[in-house]
């Protein structure tokens, strides 16, 4: 077998060691960096999340195969420069002020995390102002907020206003999700989209950013 | 002989139970309330204020168990009783605060407002089976501050069931304590005459938000009583193992009753939960899980071992329709449920992952808690020995349908469900509109409406409600309250 092919099988299996092992060794052989990147470790992560959608494997296969493609890319990052290294991108996620509910957001966390975006995860009850801010300064490109009560999602509204007023609208996407939420409620408070799940979640954030 | 169902024998509830318990003192719970902390501290807990942690002794565990109330009842708004929370005696109560309502075409799920929980609360008052009501859904054309008690307003004012409730928010306490002691007159006659219970829910693993252990602090200090709805999602948030997560929830649970206990010894508590096996395809909660009723009915003989009423959320569905799959989970559901005793059955009306509520589901759902109430009455001998008259006179006549003995034992050995259940043969079916079920039950929600005679609150006492109501509203803006009637 190809070792790339193999990178991505072993990827699937989520066996880190093994993917790791197989990286330095494409690496000895002389296969590029970006190849590995994108034909060994992203295709195996691609087909994971297919195979997730289409209920072939659960939860937990998805976060085995994330931490095998982390240990892959801890050994490509010292080489990977510029644009390779950036080809992920940082996405600020937090539930609203007022609301405790906070399952759902930590793992939307977990699964862009394993899709290999930088998560900064704000918590729960999280003030308006605190989205803006760590937007800016961390230089996300994406702001993911959820609330789980009626009572709560009204502070979406208020968040999506702040980063208008900040200028940042269209620069910055806004995502939001929750059990009480909808694409019309995203559209009626001016979010860019509405996620109904983790997995929804990262197709969005990699639509978003030009990603496959 | 009541049939009654176990899952757990006395040395694994022990072993369980033991096992929560020096979780309690080693890991302790994260408890984010100073006042709370305090408390605890005053009764000899060990507590790290500024980590927001307790740990929590056996003493301080057994002192709460002592003092926690056996049983208790509730009445209903003009002070009758009408729920015995003892023993193994199963009430139902509606599923609560859904965020949507299912649309009467059947398929729409949609915001709620004022006039679908008005005709929810005329609803239950012909929803024989059902003794209790709950806060069912939020109405979405008051102002969100208070959409919490201004679903209580209304079932005060339309339905004189006692309400399971809650709420959003330590601010809302206030209005809706107000409302409560507007119905019964005096604090000491709400204390006497218990009218609500609030659901508390602890944050797994092991952790009590401010508003909700605030709310404890608040209702056992007015004698409100409360359940305690802990959530261990198993395989995701608590161990993939069904004793693993009744150990967690065993945890939540005693923690939540030593604040309560701390609080004020005695106050009435119900040993309750909503556990979930978690959908590691879906990321869903499913309620209609298999493993998530047997934890239902599981930590239910826990609380029974403990002394303690028990409540939960079980009968119910995770379907989007009133469809086979709502039938079988609520069925499923509610028959384990009476089978085990729980005293206070959440569930009827709801589907969706506790999301949407369907005025036509809990019309079914009631005749499903009709029929397990017959069940749990078992099979008892009555004028069956000697049988020999009895049969020779089925010979002798050829039927029984006028016998003495069917006279007699009709009402009790039948029970016969409403016209939403389909008793008839294929032709009279047709002849009948060949109605699905849900239009069955549609018009037995009319038909009820329709026949709704108004509670019997005292003219004065609805004058109040509505004077604290309004004055709630008019603090955060709103200058009128939707028009209802
Ligand atoms: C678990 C739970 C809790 C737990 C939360 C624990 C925690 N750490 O989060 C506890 C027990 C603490 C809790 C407390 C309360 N809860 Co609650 N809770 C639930 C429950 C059963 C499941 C939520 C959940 O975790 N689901 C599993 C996760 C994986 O799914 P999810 O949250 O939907 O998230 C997924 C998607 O929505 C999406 N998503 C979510 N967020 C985001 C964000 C982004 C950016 C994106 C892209 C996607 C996305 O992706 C996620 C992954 O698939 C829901 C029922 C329901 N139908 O949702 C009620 C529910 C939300 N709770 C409810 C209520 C009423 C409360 C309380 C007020 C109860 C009380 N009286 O104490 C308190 C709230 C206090 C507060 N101020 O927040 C109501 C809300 C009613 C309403 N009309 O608003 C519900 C609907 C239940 C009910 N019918 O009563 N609750």
């Amino acid at each position: 077998m190809d070792i790339l092919e193999n990178i991505s099988q072993s990827l699937q299996n989520g066996e880190p060691d093994t993917v790791a092992e197989l990286t330095g060794k494409a690496l000895d052989d002389g296969v590029p960096v970006k190849e590995l990147l994108h034909k060994g470790l992203l295709s195996g992560m691609e087909v994971v999340g297919e195979r997730f959608k289409a209920h072939e494997i659960f939860l937990p296969d998805v976060l085995l195969a994330a931490k095998a493609m982390y240990a892959g890319m801890e050994v490509l990052k010292p080489l990977m420069v510029g644009e390779e290294a950036a080809t992920s991108g940082t996405v600020v996620i937090g539930t609203v002020q007022g609301d405790l509910h906070d399952i759902g957001k930590n793992l939307v966390g977990i699964m862009l995390r394993g899709a290999g975006f930088n998560v900064v995860d704000l918590g729960k009850d999280v003030p308006p102002e605190r989205f803006i801010e760590e937007a800016q300064r961390t230089g996300a490109r994406v702001i993911g907020m959820s609330a789980l009560l009626t009572t709560t999602m009204p502070v979406m509204g208020l968040v999506v206003n702040l980063a208008r007023e900040r200028g940042l609208l269209g620069k910055v996407k806004i995502i939001v999700g929750g059990a009480p939420l909808s694409d019309e409620y995203a559209q009626q408070i001016g979010a860019d989209a509405y996620c109904f799940d983790g997995m929804n979640a990262v197709d969005c954030v990699k639509g978003f950013l030009g990603i496959n | 002989m009541r049939p009654t169902l176990r899952f757990l024998t006395d040395e694994l509830i022990n072993k369980i139970v033991d096992e929560a318990r020096s979780l309690l003192a080693s890991l302790g719970v994260e408890i984010h309330n100073d006042s709370v902390l305090s408390m605890l501290a005053d009764h000899g807990a060990r507590v790290d204020m500024e980590g927001h942690h307790a740990w929590l002794t056996d003493d301080i565990i057994d002192r709460a168990l002592k003092t926690a109330p056996a049983s208790f009842k509730l009445y209903d708004t003009l002070g009758n009783e009408a729920v015995n929370l003892a023993g193994y005696e199963s009430n139902f109560t509606p599923g609560s605060t859904a965020i949507n309502i299912l649309d009467q075409d059947g398929k729409l799920s949609r915001r709620p407002v004022a006039d679908d929980y008005v005709r929810y609360a005329k609803l239950m008052t012909g929803m024989h089976h059902i003794a209790s009501q709950s806060t069912a859904m939020m109405p979405t054309d008051v102002h969100e501050k208070i959409s919490d008690s201004y679903r209580l307003y209304l079932s005060l004012m339309f339905c004189e069931k006692p309400v399971i409730t809650g709420t959003f928010t330590i601010e809302a306490f206030e209005i809706m304590k107000d409302l409560q002691l507007a119905v019964r007159g005096t604090a000491g006659e709400l204390a006497a005459k218990p009218l609500t219970v609030f659901s508390a829910c602890p944050t797994s693993p092991l952790k009590w938000s401010d508003v909700t252990s605030q709310n404890l602090v608040d209702c056992a200090n007015w004698s409100i009583p409360v359940e305690y709805i802990s959530m261990p999602l198993s395989g995701f948030m608590a161990p993939v193992t069904l004793v693993g997560s009744l150990i967690q929830h065993t945890a939540e649970t005693l923690s939540g009753l030593a604040i309560s206990q701390l609080t004020k010894p005695g106050a009435p508590v119900l040993y309750g939960g909503s556990p979930a096996v978690f959908d590691l395809r879906y990321e869903t909660t499913p309620m209609g899980d298999v493993g998530t009723m047997m934890q239902d009915c599981a930590y239910n003989e826990i609380g029974k071992y403990l002394n303690l009423p028990t409540q939960a959320y079980i009968g119910l569905s995770d379907a989007k329709l009133l469809d086979a799959q709502a039938g079988l989970e609520t069925s499923m559901g509610a028959t384990l449920a009476v089978l085990a005793g729980i005293n206070n059955i959440s569930g009827p009306g709801m589907l969706d992952f506790e999301s949407c509520f369907s005025l036509e589901k809990l019309v079914v759902d009631n005749e499903i808690c009709g029929m397990t109430f017959r069940m749990a009455k078992g099979i008892e001998p009555r004028d069956d020995f000697p049988s020999q008259p009895l049969f020779e006179e089925l010979i002798a006549e050829q039927h029984l349908l006028i016998a003495d003995h069917t006279l007699r034992h009709l009402k009790d050995e039948v029970f016969f469900p409403g016209p939403s259940i389909d008793r008839a043969n294929r032709s009279r079916w047709k002849e009948e509109g060949g109605r699905t079920l849900f239009k069955r039950a549609n018009s037995e929600v009319d038909r009820i409406i329709a026949e709704y005679t108004p509670a019997r609150l005292s003219d004065d006492v609805t004058a109040e409600l509505t004077r604290l109501m309004e004055t709630e509203a008019r603090r955060h803006g709103m200058d009128k309250l939707p028009e209802v009637n």
